[in-house]
């Protein structure tokens, strides 16, 4: 069962003549990627949506299908029936290559993420650098889809969303890195490899290290700002930007941007799994019996869970927080997580470094949290009006 | 395989039209842009000769070309803050109207 | 010669002149990201993977986006009245060409004693980093410092001035 996707593909491609099997099992493995995840993102826009509506008391779509479960393919038909407005004073190819550019990037970052065990599209020595370097490509889109738009809106959202993904950006990489020093290589299956061993029942994941649970807090922090994903949705913020840099996209390009947001939710999720917790491996040895790319899609659609779940949760931040957050907190202790991975790395075995470990970044969490926030007065708002 | 020549004649090429951007533009941010494909350029020829050189193992020129993608980096971040500075200043990026020493 | 590398260098070329001939400033700066993505597939197909994912994220996702901001934080977005062009734009022309020859002129000419066939190399990323802080220790601390100290100035030159301070 583990292998049996695998095994299909070679099966497929052995009716194919000899030259022709490199290039046709990559085809094979790019199609079960561009058909898996689009599928996927069908069914968490259902799941968020019923969420949602469960946080808010509500009910939540219920008309198409039972339960409601139709209702992507209804929105698909209508975003594909609608008709495609461009503004006459858009930037008309720019406008089109904006989104088609955003899932081209998106989508050339789940080829280096290992799905199971030997299902990985590309494995690549640098596979994580091959996969920042994806995800930068995605700002230069959505500045691209801002500002051919000739639209304030549109302009301010694509500019605020550049932003805070440069800033986020730096973190993300930062708490990376500290799985790169541990596991040493930037080779995705290597770091899945590394994390697969188990003491008794359970799995030697870097989560459960003390730099691992700082990184990957640090990790899903940046994550949920890079993907836009409430309570850092500003660039989007439908009540003061009327949905930004997509405003002025309708019917299919607006579609591709959607699908574009939450491809790269998955593929985060996706790396974030894979780095933190285990890729592919079974959370205790006992369970090793269920397929490794079952594990895999659970951790991921857990992952997406959490994001639904805080978008029903969080309030959304202010500029000036979001920016303060990421360079006045998240960055030092990203950084003192680097060293403290260091420091783990040369102690050696022995529950010495646990706790020396987990007090220094304690000791930093609430020194930089309480005296950071020692100097804000706290207080009814002042609001200024234009006078 | 494509001959080293080749490559060289893109980088050449691409240097000279950086060179021509930095010439002949009048915007301050089109001659920076310009400055960064002359870099470029010399990046590729330098990955160009580590490909093709009798040591490719010792990696001096992939080296190079990586110290200087970094140093690149740093050059655009001061150029561009410099840009906005004499923007703030004098009001243009126009290379043309800054014929003044006086501020 | 393989068709890719024609149709790369092709790439780059039209994005580098579409960068330095485009007259919407914006429009320049797409353009020249797509030299830069260029730049970069041609480091990949001289199997350079690092230095081309290195050229990816530092030039499409930092000085791309870096040199858009700075275009629309000096109104460069609206096209100027009196022309792109420099007064002095035919000296320009003049010696870039001739730069072009020269270097053209020297590749042909040495065209035949410069190697066509190279081993691949075997290079992993574990080899770079070894290096990096093995042989070239010192020049990756200088760089961390040169980076340090043109953050620190780049956000010095760009700061508002104070009311008064000048």
């Amino acid at each position: 069962m583990d292998q049996i996707f695998v095994l299909l593909q070679h099966w497929l491609v052995a009716f194919l003549p000899l030259s022709l099997q490199p290039v046709a099992s990559v085809l094979l493995a790019v199609v079960a990627i561009v058909c898996v995840f689009p599928a996927l993102f069908a069914l968490t826009t259902v799941f968020e949506r019923k969420g949602l509506a469960r946080i808010q008391n509500r009910i939540g779509p219920n008309r198409v299908g039972p339960f409601g479960i139709m209702q992507p393919i209804a929105d698909g038909i209508k975003s594909l029936t609608k008709e495609d407005i461009v503004p006459s004073i858009a930037n008309a190819p720019v406008h089109f290559l904006a989104p088609v550019v955003l899932v081209v990037a998106v989508f050339m970052g789940f080829a280096v993420l290992p799905m199971g065990r030997n299902m990985v599209l590309v494995d690549m020595d640098a596979g994580l650098l091959f996969y920042f370097a994806m995800g930068a490509s995605t700002e230069v889109s959505v500045f691209m889809a801002g500002w051919s738009s000739r639209n304030k809106y549109s302009l301010l959202g694509a500019m605020r969303a550049v932003a805070q993904m440069i800033s986020y950006e730096v973190v993300l990489l930062l708490s990376s890195v500290s799985v790169v020093m541990i596991a040493g290589s930037l080779s995705l299956t290597k770091i899945v490899a590394a994390q697969s061993g188990y003491t008794g029942i359970f799995p030697h994941w870097y989560i459960f290290t003390p730099w691992g649970l700082v990184g990957f807090i640090m990790y899903a922090i940046a994550a949920t700002a890079e993907t836009n994903r409430s309570p850092f949705d500003l660039p989007e913020g439908e009540s003061e930007l009327v949905a930004g840099y997509h405003t002025e996209y309708s019917g299919f390009k607006f579609a591709l941007f959607f699908l574009g947001e939450y491809l790269a939710m998955f593929s985060i999720s996706g790396l974030g799994t894979t780095l933190f917790l285990g890729g592919w491996s079974a959370p205790f040895s006992f369970l090793t019996f269920i397929p490794s790319w079952i594990w895999f899609f659970s951790k991921l659609m857990m992952s997406i869970f959490v994001f639904i779940w805080m978008r029903g949760t969080l309030p959304r931040l202010r500029q000036d927080q979001l920016m303060n957050f990421a360079w006045k907190f998240v960055l030092p202790l990203t950084l003192l997580n680097l060293m403290v991975t260091a420091l783990w790395r040369f102690m050696g075995e022995g529950w010495a470094r646990w706790g020396v470990c987990s007090a220094i970044l304690i000791a930093a969490y609430i020194l930089m949290g309480r005296v950071g926030m020692y100097k804000e007065h706290f207080g009814p708002r002042r609001y200024r009006y234009a006078e | 395989m494509t001959p080293l020549a080749s490559y060289l004649l893109v980088a050449a090429l691409v240097f000279a039209i950086g060179l021509a951007g930095a010439l002949v533009r009048r915007n301050a941010i089109l001659v920076l842009i310009g400055i960064e494909l002359m870099l470029n350029a010399a990046n590729l020829n330098f990955i160009a000769f580590w490909r093709y050189g009798p040591h490719p193992e010792a990696l001096t020129g992939m080296m190079f070309a990586i110290f200087s993608i970094a140093v690149a980096a740093a050059e655009a971040a001061v150029g561009l803050g410099l840009v906005i500075a004499i923007y703030r200043h004098a009001q243009t990026t126009d290379l043309d109207k800054m014929n003044r020493m006086k501020g | 010669m393989s068709p890719v590398f024609y149709l790369v260098s092709a790439m780059t070329v039209a994005g580098a002149l579409a960068a330095v001939l485009l007259k919407p400033l914006v429009h320049c700066a797409l353009a020249v990201t797509v030299a830069f993505a260029g730049l970069a597939f041609l480091f990949l197909s001289l199997d350079a993977q690092f230095a081309g994912f290195a050229q990816i994220l530092v030039y499409i996702g930092a000085v791309a986006i870096l040199i858009v901001f700075a275009i629309l934080l000096t109104k460069g977005s609206e096209l100027p009245r009196d022309g792109v062009f420099s007064r002095s734009w035919l000296a320009g022309v003049v010696i870039s060409a001739a730069v072009f020859a020269a270097l053209g002129w020297a590749i042909l000419r040495s065209a035949w004693t410069l190697p066509h066939e190279a081993a691949v190399p075997v290079v992993t990323v574990h080899d770079i980093g070894v290096a990096l802080v093995d042989r070239y220790v010192l020049p990756l601390e200088i760089v961390a410092l040169l980076l340090t100290a043109a953050t620190i100035g780049a956000v010095i030159v760009a700061m508002h001035e104070k009311e008064g301070a000048k």
